[in-house]
């Protein structure tokens, strides 16, 4: 794919009669192409078409189990929602920041539930805490139309709003949850009505959906997912440690910045410090792999921690110790 | 700085407001066996649906957004699907945060609502022979029993049902059979319509000892001025009376 793109770019470029931008790197500045071929482009949106597998066939499967009986060994598949559920009638398994907020609004929790967020809570230690937020939440897929919508009818925001308020919002629903004597957050969750009326029955939950739809497509770029929603916020404090990461391949980075304008989290894609550490740190990355797919350069991929660290960290030594004989 | 601040605080309790809107209100529903306290089972509820997926007769159902029923929780409406008192009680096994409460081991022991009687529209009180909600009641003949009222010839006899607190579960058996267009025996929330009587009533049927000192009423508190009545004395003065005096003139 990445000779495709070459060729293309190269005769374009010479059409155009134009001199090649050179990156940090020095090699030439390409841009992504789209590909011409379907099973190209499938390639292209390859994690787009797993994520949406994953995150109907969840819904999928608490739907069969609660509505068409749907079992394995005599036991529902997935019984509950998203919330709390048991799989298999064995594993447990809760929102670990629901169950929190439960804890705080004072309730003495019986014990499957807090086994159920802390397994829930350990996937996530492992896979990457946003995991959640683009393979897994519902209500990414609503915002990721609007996003889809927002970048054809090219809106511009009309609001600006810093993204550190989504940690505000998760203080403020664990202080709620104190004051209230309610879990603050989980009694107005846009994501717990989506999946709740979805399995459980429609109300007149769509209205708080439709109005997150409009909020992203026409107020704020990843206005509720990327800035607003504390579930992501609770979820990117536990991603900061999780094992698999997206590396980062410093020397064939031509800061084209196609990652960039794909990721719905930007900040997160620091060049500088990704260099540095050969992978993407934040734990706002929600690991959704947009960025892999359109990096003409192949920079990018999913990668475990620990592999990637260790001989970055060998060659961070290198450079320091360059520096230490440039200045002795 | 100020106008974040303010913002926030702004947003803060609007939220807060929207939750005691939500979370504190009063409301009807009638809650699957073994919830707690509505205030309590409202905090604890995670709302995931494991107790509507596991009720094998689906009388559970989650509220939605838009009713009044807090969003959410788990309820049932006695008149479409009661509730049939399953010996294992599934639904309170499988909550996984205790509001509806582990501790509850028979179906029987559970006070999901009280059931209580229109006297006026129960075809029983118009003297006829009914007694569906007594056969059917799962508690048999405890939750509900038939008093006999003769009446005047002319007249048939009453056999009415009588509903008892101390053993109805509040189930709905009784509402979803009762033949009338509106069912005549309803299963609400019990603390909408139980009164309590006052401690010191001597129950002479139920205390088969002597009467000792120990049953003196406790020494009254001493009352500082004796209010004059707010309504009007119609008994010895007031407009009642000069009615009565041109009567007899």
């Amino acid at each position: 794919m990445s000779e495709f793109n070459q060729s293309i770019d190269q005769s374009q470029a010479k059409a155009a009669g134009e001199k090649l931008k050179l990156g940090p790197n020095g090699k030439p500045v390409r841009p992504f192409v789209m590909p011409k071929t379907f099973w190209e482009k499938l390639k292209v949106w390859r994690y787009m078409i797993y994520r949406r597998i994953l995150q109907l066939g969840i819904l999928l499967l608490f739907f069969g189990s609660a509505h068409w009986g749907w079992s394995l060994f005599n036991k529902p598949i997935l019984r509950g929602n998203l919330s709390s559920s048991e799989f298999l009638g064995v594993i447990p398994m809760a929102d670990p920041f629901a169950t929190l907020q439960i804890f705080l609004a004072g309730h003495v929790l019986h014990s499957s539930v807090i086994i159920g967020a802390l397994v829930v809570f350990a996937v996530y230690l492992l896979l990457g805490g946003r995991v959640w937020c683009s393979w897994i939440c519902p209500v990414n897929m609503i915002t990721d139309l609007a996003g889809w919508f927002r970048k054809r009818l090219n809106i511009k925001d009309t609001l600006r709003v810093r993204r550190n308020l989504r940690y505000l919002l998760l203080i403020m629903s664990l202080a709620l949850s104190i004051i209230m004597g309610v879990a603050a957050f989980e009694w107005i969750s846009p994501i717990s009505i989506l999946h709740r009326e979805l399995i459980f029955g429609i109300g007149a939950g769509w209205v708080f959906l439709l109005a997150i739809f409009l909020f992203d497509l026409f107020v704020l770029k990843h206005g509720w997912c990327g800035h607003l929603c504390p579930l992501g916020a609770f979820y990117a404090i536990a991603g900061k440690v999780a094992p698999i990461r997206i590396s980062f391949d410093k020397p064939t980075c031509t800061h084209c910045l196609e990652c960039v304008h794909v990721c719905p989290e930007p900040q997160v894609l620091d060049f500088k410090r990704a260099g540095e550490i050969g992978m993407i740190s934040s734990g706002e990355c929600t690991n959704c792999g947009r960025c892999i797919t359109v990096c003409p350069e192949n920079t990018l991929k999913f990668d475990l921690r620990h592999k990637v660290q260790s001989p970055q960290k060998f060659s961070k030594l290198k450079v320091v110790s360059q520096n230490s004989q440039k200045i002795s | 700085m100020a106008r974040n601040a303010s913002l926030v605080a702004g947003g803060g309790s609007l939220w807060a407001y929207l939750l005691n809107q939500q979370a504190h209100a009063n409301n009807n529903a009638i809650r699957p066996p073994g919830a707690l306290a509505e205030k309590d089972f409202n905090a604890a509820c995670i709302k995931c649906g494991q107790c509507v997926t596991d009720c094998p007769y689906n009388t559970l159902k989650l509220a939605t957004t838009g009713e009044s029923i807090p969003i959410g929780t788990p309820y049932y409406t006695p008149r479409d699907v009661p509730c049939y008192m399953c010996e294992d009680i599934p639904c309170t096994r499988a909550c996984p945060t205790g509001a509806l409460s582990p501790d509850l081991n028979k179906i029987e022991d559970s006070r999901m609502g009280l059931a209580v009687i229109d006297m006026e529209s129960c075809i029983s009180y118009l003297g006829l022979r009914c007694e569906i909600c007594h056969r059917v009641c799962p508690v048999q003949n405890k939750a509900i029993t038939i008093e006999h009222h003769p009446r005047k010839t002319s007249k048939h006899s009453m056999f009415i049902p009588v509903v008892h607190s101390s053993d109805c579960t509040g189930c709905g058996v009784c509402e979803k059979a009762c033949p009338t267009d509106e069912a005549a025996i309803k299963v609400v929330k019990a603390e909408m319509v139980q009164g309590k009587v006052g401690e010191h009533y001597r129950l002479g049927w139920k205390n088969t000892g002597e009467i000792t000192q120990k049953f003196k009423a406790p020494p009254r508190k001493k009352q500082t001025k004796n209010k004059p009545a707010g309504g009007l004395d119609y008994f010895n003065n007031g407009s009642n009376d000069e009615l009565i005096e041109g009567e007899i003139k």
